[in-house]
């Protein structure tokens, strides 16, 4: 039986196992729309494309599995760019899908006619135009090898009307994906593994950094036991949070530019520094010329491209990091480092004095208050999705997770708006799972349009949004290093709570301390979408802070008596 | 300077990519020549960049990684053979004719035009050779040059194969698994769909 190209696109992808589309029809994508009409697909309807690569990223990083976007050509496609970027950046398996205006038209500027393909080369793992209708299904099918496989990322498949329109047979075992070959991966490398063991072995002071990749891999289990025979202490990334339980003594914490400081510190006193599914990032070195300058570095990572591109490594060990680390445990000796845990705690002593948390109750809101109320009141078992800026560090520092893909956010691109979309993704893949979106008022005004996608497909969020009436990160630079000059920082913000009533979505403005606990029970009790607006001190600032090209240990600290700014923005 | 030697599908727009990848590493490329292979599905790159021994590193990487290019290896360091052809157009006269003839038979070039006012010389061998000659022709008038870049080959046994159809492929070693997995297993691996 013949189908057409449309009909083909819907077929491959349902047998791919996808049920989720998120995306925006128009024009040349218009013949695929009809097919998915018929086809079992369940198709959600953004409000902006670029929500709807948020959302297939977001449904991807909660899933395992892989988000797919669609949309039109042209201004379509281009919207997806920014979120394409966003899971380039963070290791997400995203497939786009988009029209493209008939081949005969191509490179003719035709109506909604752009260079898609030219534009994401860049910010895809890959991508390439389909103008047969019969390369369609291979193309798709191998789209969704390349995200998946290796080191995971976004891969774009434009497909030209005229293919969606012609009609062919689908064979799917002629049309299996044929990747063109490469050379076997570089074999195990005996000296590096051996060079490694004797490292670990020898360590007084030894920290694991654990990435995102340690997730990716499926690498959770294996790095459990991993530092728990070596008793090596653990430090994560800002998406490796979640890959060692939070309120494990072993577990260090967030490290970098908003680490803790006795996890900066750590990291810099020790001995031997082992990365897995880590890539050095600059927010998580400073300055890379005292950056642990008198640790030993092992480097496990399956990207070839990442080995001492920023660090040097005395050992790298190329390849899965489940797989790595599970040759590893083996060799390791138990050994207990008491000694250099129990400086550990010192240090965290020394911190705990000035954390936030410690201070006598001023009656001021303060954004680390309403997280960790939130972290207590939902035991930590919520599937958080973070925006960008100071509530994403406050969130990192006060919400304790304690399983993998529990926290969703924006890291390495740093995209502001992608809270909102990505959640909604997030939660389709965990539809059972109390997904929080917590986020700025600066970037929940970047994608709030999305709250209409929320309430046609009556899902289920709670939004905690963060409302300090400042874009607060970039104030607080303007604060420390261009003293004080606040320009295009103060930031008038709509009446978030009538915002939503107008979307259909019930909302609670909460502005002091008492409370922010009510106001949480109320909204988790509810069955539908619910936002807080949360009006929290103005001037408030993330501690401590490494200024950019710092070295790690020079760490700006909370001053003390606290600075109070007004509640009201 | 650095030589890069990789194989490529030879298929539209893999040039793009690979040029793509290496100005986004703020890499500046100093010549770049492609062509088939006797595979006609595979083509073959040369490219000289200017970066050091980490540089070069990170472009083989990286281009690697792109699924286009089946193998990319710097050969800076080993013994290679390196040929650019340049034509070169020389003003020529009854005068200055004997003595470009004398430079050309000195150079191993080759005359392959002749016109009343100039010559075409065709000269191949290193970069060095071809700079060479090119300075003792400036003072004759050079017209016009043409060069193609540097192609480059390992001497030997060192053969520099790309590899073979159906070879193992790191992109689909991945574990077979249903998709998207039932539920949230909090440890299972990226999940990769059956295709």
């Amino acid at each position: 039986m013949k189908l057409t190209g449309a009909q083909i696109i819907c077929e491959t992808l349902h047998r791919l196992g996808v049920r989720h589309l998120f995306g925006y029809p128009g024009g040349a994508i218009l013949p695929t729309y009809d097919a998915i009409g018929q086809s079992p697909l369940h198709h959600v309807l953004v409000r902006h494309e670029q929500g709807a690569t948020h959302m297939a990223d977001g449904y991807a990083r909660a899933s395992g599995g892989v988000g797919v976007a669609i949309a039109t050509s042209g201004p379509g496609a281009t919207n997806m760019v920014t979120g394409i970027a966003t899971a380039m950046m963070d290791s997400s398996p995203v497939v786009c899908v988009t029209g493209q205006v008939g081949s005969k038209l191509l490179g003719s500027d035709a109506f909604q006619e752009i260079d898609i393909t030219g534009i994401t080369m860049p910010i895809t793992k890959h991508n390439h135009i389909v103008t047969r209708t019969e390369d369609i299904a291979r193309s798709l099918r191998e789209a969704f090898v390349i995200a998946a496989s290796g080191r995971p990322g976004p891969v774009l498949v434009d497909i030209t009307k005229d293919a969606q329109q012609g009609s062919t047979t689908l064979n799917w075992d002629a049309t299996a994906p044929q990747l063109p070959p490469k050379r076997p991966r570089v074999a195990h490398d005996q000296d590096a593994f051996e060079r490694a063991v004797e490292m670990i072995n020898s360590a007084k002071r030894p920290v694991l950094l654990a990435g995102h990749g340690v997730q990716i891999a499926g690498a959770v289990n294996a790095l459990d036991r991993f530092v728990r025979r070596g008793n090596i202490p653990v430090a994560m990334t800002l998406l490796g949070i979640g890959t060692f339980p939070a309120t494990d003594p072993l577990n260090l914490g967030m490290m970098g530019m908003h680490g803790e400081a006795w996890v900066n510190r750590a990291v810099q006193e020790s001995d031997l520094l082992i990365a897995v599914g880590m890539r050095f990032d600059d927010r998580v070195t400073g300055d890379l010329r005292n950056y642990a300058a008198k640790a030993k570095k092992i480097h496990i990572e399956i990207d070839r491209s990442e080995i001492n591109k920023n660090v040097r490594v005395d050992a790298a060990l190329v390849g899965d990091a489940r797989e790595m680390l599970e040759h590893l445990i083996p060799c390791v000796e138990q050994t207990d480092h008491s000694e250099w845990l129990a400086y550990i705690r010192e240090l965290k002593g020394d911190s705990a004095v000035r954390d936030i948390q410690s201070l006598p109750d001023t009656g001021h809101l303060y954004a680390a208050h309403v997280i960790s109320d939130l972290w207590k009141e939902t035991k930590g078992q919520s599937l958080v999705v973070s925006d960008v800026g100071q509530h994403q560090m406050w969130e990192a520092q006060y919400y304790h997770h304690n399983r993998p893909r529990s926290l969703i956010t924006s890291g390495g691109l740093g995209t502001m708006g992608f809270a909102l979309p990505a959640a909604i993704g997030a939660k389709f893949a965990c539809p059972s799972d109390e997904v929080w979106v917590v986020v700025g008022d600066g970037g929940f005004q970047m994608t709030m349009c999305e709250m209409a996608t929320i309430v046609q497909e009556k899902i289920n969020l709670k939004i905690a949004i963060v409302n300090n009436g400042f874009l607060g990160m970039v104030r607080q630079w303007q604060e420390f290093f261009y003293d004080k000059r606040y320009v295009a920082t103060p930031m008038i913000a709509p009446d978030f709570t009538a915002l939503a009533g107008a979307f259909g979505i019930r909302s609670e403005r909460v502005s002091t301390r008492e409370g922010v606990l009510p106001a949480i029970r109320r909204a988790r009790e509810s069955s539908e979408t619910v936002l807080l607006d949360f009006r929290v001190e103005q001037e408030d600032s993330v501690y401590p802070m490494v200024p950019a090209g710092a070295s790690l240990h020079e760490m700006i600290r909370r001053p003390s008596p606290l600075v109070e700014t007004s509640t009201e923005p | 300077m650095k030589t890069i030697v990789a194989y490529v599908e030879n298929k539209p727009g893999v040039l793009n990519r690979v040029a793509s990848l290496v100005r986004r590493l703020a890499i500046n490329i100093d010549s770049l020549t492609v062509g088939p292979t006797e595979n006609e599905e595979i083509a073959r790159m040369t490219i000289v960049v200017h970066t050091d021994e980490q540089g070069a590193r990170r472009v083989t990487a990286c281009l690697e990684k792109l699924v286009d290019v089946l193998l990319a290896e710097n050969i800076s360091g080993r013994p290679t053979v390196v040929r650019d052809l340049a034509l070169i157009k020389v003003s020529a006269n009854q005068e200055s004719r004997p003595h470009l003839m004398d430079l050309v038979k000195v150079f191993r070039a080759r005359v392959v035009d002749v016109s009343p006012e100039s010559l075409i010389l065709e000269i191949s061998g290193t970069v060095g050779k071809i700079d060479s000659l090119l300075e003792v022709l400036r003072p004759f008038g050079v017209l016009e040059m043409a060069r193609t870049g540097s192609v480059a080959m390992t001497r030997g046994a060192d053969q520099l194969r790309p590899p073979a159809t159906g070879a193992e492929t790191h992109v689909i070693e991945m574990p077979s698994q249903a998709h998207p997995p039932a539920g949230r297993n909090t440890d299972a691996p990226l999940a990769l769909p059956k295709v």
